[in-house]
């Protein structure tokens, strides 16, 4: 039991196994985490206290949206909005609600995305963090709407957006209104944009096509965490295009940095402290 | 039609294709090329002519006729400097107040090392996002295939239309029936459950217009072209600020989830 344990192979929510009851006979599921890097052990709460970056190398572990929360939102400043709004299944594909089930089975969550207001280090600011463990934070017309609610709210309070991307892209199963919701998001954007506010995108891994080709690209400044697969498609889908391997490296931050395509790395404990930097200097109105 | 049907004709040879909606059309038409940042992608058409009279923009994804000419044109699959060289044409339509144009028929935008080291996705994010408030009509019509992201980059408009046998998805039939149940030959059965036909697509308020197969062949275009002529006017008769809200509308009415 020990053993195998022990050589788990990592999965989404090893930062909750502190949870587990500490009086139970057995060593607790997932105490310990391999790095799928470096492979060495991290225990649990090490790793939580690290903000799931493995400590010897860095390697930025994927986590959930409500994590996120916890990491960069000052402490009880997050407002959850449109909490309960949810997608169905808008074009009757077969098998798609069996699907959503086990993804809000898995994540705990009712939907893709988490949107609110907040304070990060101090500075008001709206929101976003999407949960890769609920359908690869795909988009659907609930993301979609949650992400344009909170833009529009931005909007009318003067408020920058603070945006955690992550995503396998538009949600296949609710069809072209999946992919509709690049364009409405965008034009959320765009107003918000243009009435002179913030927007700040913070990619993480992953964050690739319609979502990456939409919102996650339209930030006045985009921020992305080490190692981050962004991309349009998909490294397999260009593999089978061109029939060739892919360069290590290839659509991740570091190359994206290279290409031009984001403005900065930045570790992700630093990160709270970076966005609070950023949001101070463009202040909306008098003193900075 | 059924749903595969609209694909299989959307792909048909001998399919009409931008240029001879073009060369129906537009009177004088002057071809403009490049994108003035990295090259000219082949895969889009752009220029300026006439439409019953009056000058027009039109951009377009052309996937070219004969076996040589769909190769330099790489399929209809467009670069980010094929979308680049569209926005700086829709850009310049703004510039001197003419209606754009825009005519869809992509299996998707290019997957390739290059696209993505030159930012495919910031190009098609680029393009919707100045497609959102350009201070022009715009009109755009997915003639044949509507393949996802990279057809979207040049159907964010005032009026989506599209040909009753064209179809428009967020994935193409293959790819969903690879993902779904690791077999690309299943694609009929993908397309029925994608909603991709222009029914469907008028039904969920995404395309205002279904234009007739007949009115894409040759004798039936006068018909399209008075078709459009009267949709400008009707648009160019609203002011600025009353034709970008209607424009935003348009698609922040689209799938709101369940509260």
């Amino acid at each position: 039991m020990l053993t195998r344990n022990l050589f788990r192979r990592p999965r989404i929510k090893l930062e909750d196994a502190g949870e587990i009851d500490a009086h139970l006979p057995e060593i607790p599921e997932e105490l310990y985490t391999a790095c799928p890097v470096c492979k060495a052990m991290s225990a649990a709460d090490e790793l939580r206290r690290n903000a799931s970056v493995c400590p010897k190398c860095g390697h930025h572990f994927r986590i959930s949206a409500r994590r996120r929360v916890e990491l960069f939102c000052d402490e009880g400043s997050f407002g959850e909005m449109w909490a309960t709004l949810h997608g169905e299944n808008p074009i009757g594909f077969e098998g798609y609600e069996k699907k959503l089930a086990h993804a809000r089975e898995q994540s705990g969550e009712i939907e893709a995305v988490i949107t609110g207001e907040c304070r990060i280090d101090g500075e008001p600011a709206c929101a976003f963090f999407m949960e890769p463990s609920f359908m690869m934070a795909s988009m659907g017309t609930a993301v979609g709407e949650k992400i344009t609610r909170l833009f529009e709210y931005a909007m009318e309070k003067r408020l920058p957006v603070v945006g955690f991307c992550a995503s396998g892209g538009a949600r296949m199963q609710e069809g072209i209104l999946s992919l509709m919701q690049m364009a409405k998001t965008t034009g959320a954007i765009k107003r918000h944009s243009d009435a002179g506010n913030l927007f700040i995108a913070v990619l993480t891994d992953p964050t690739t096509g319609g979502v990456m080709a939409s919102f996650a690209m339209e930030g006045d400044i985009a921020i992305a965490e080490p190692n981050a697969l962004i991309g349009f498609a998909g490294p397999r889908v260009i593999e089978q295009t061109i029939r060739q391997k892919l360069a290590p490296g290839f659509q991740r931050a570091e190359f994206l940095l290279e290409k031009g395509f984001v403005d900065m790395i930045c570790d992700r404990r630093e990160m709270k402290e970076r966005i609070g930097a950023l949001l101070r200097l463009h202040r909306r109105g008098a003193e900075a | 039609m059924k749903a595969y049907e609209c694909v299989q004709a959307s792909r048909a040879k001998g399919r009409p294709t931008a240029l001879a909606y073009i060369a129906a059309m537009i009177d004088g038409f002057v071809e403009m090329h490049g994108d003035r940042r990295f090259g000219d992608d082949p895969a889009v058409v752009a220029g300026v002519g006439y439409l019953s009279g009056r000058p027009l923009t039109v951009v377009g994804i052309e996937k070219g006729g004969d076996t040589a000419e769909k190769v330099r044109r790489n399929f209809g699959s467009a670069n980010p400097e094929g979308y680049r060289k569209a926005l700086r044409q829709i850009k310049l339509a703004e510039k001197f107040h003419r209606p754009v144009l825009c005519l869809v028929d992509t299996s998707g935008a290019f997957c390739g090392v290059g696209a993505e080291e030159r930012g495919q996705g910031e190009a098609i994010a680029e393009n919707m996002y100045e497609l959102m408030t350009v201070k022009t009509p715009v009109i755009s019509i997915v003639i044949g295939e509507g393949g996802s992201g990279g057809a979207l980059a040049l159907a964010v408009a005032d009026e989506v239309w599209m040909l009753e046998d064209a179809y428009y998805s967020v994935i193409s039939p293959e790819g969903a029936a690879s993902i779904l149940w690791k077999d690309a030959g299943r694609a009929r059965e993908a397309a029925e459950s994608l909603r991709l036909t222009a029914q469907d697509l008028l039904q969920f308020g995404v395309v205002e217009k279904i234009v007739a197969a007949a009115d894409s062949r040759e004798k039936g275009m006068p018909r399209l072209q008075q078709a459009l002529t009267e949709a400008f006017a009707r648009l160019e008769s609203l002011d600025t600020a009353a034709l970008l809200e209607k424009r935003y509308r348009k698609f922040r009415d689209i799938g709101g989830g369940e509260a």
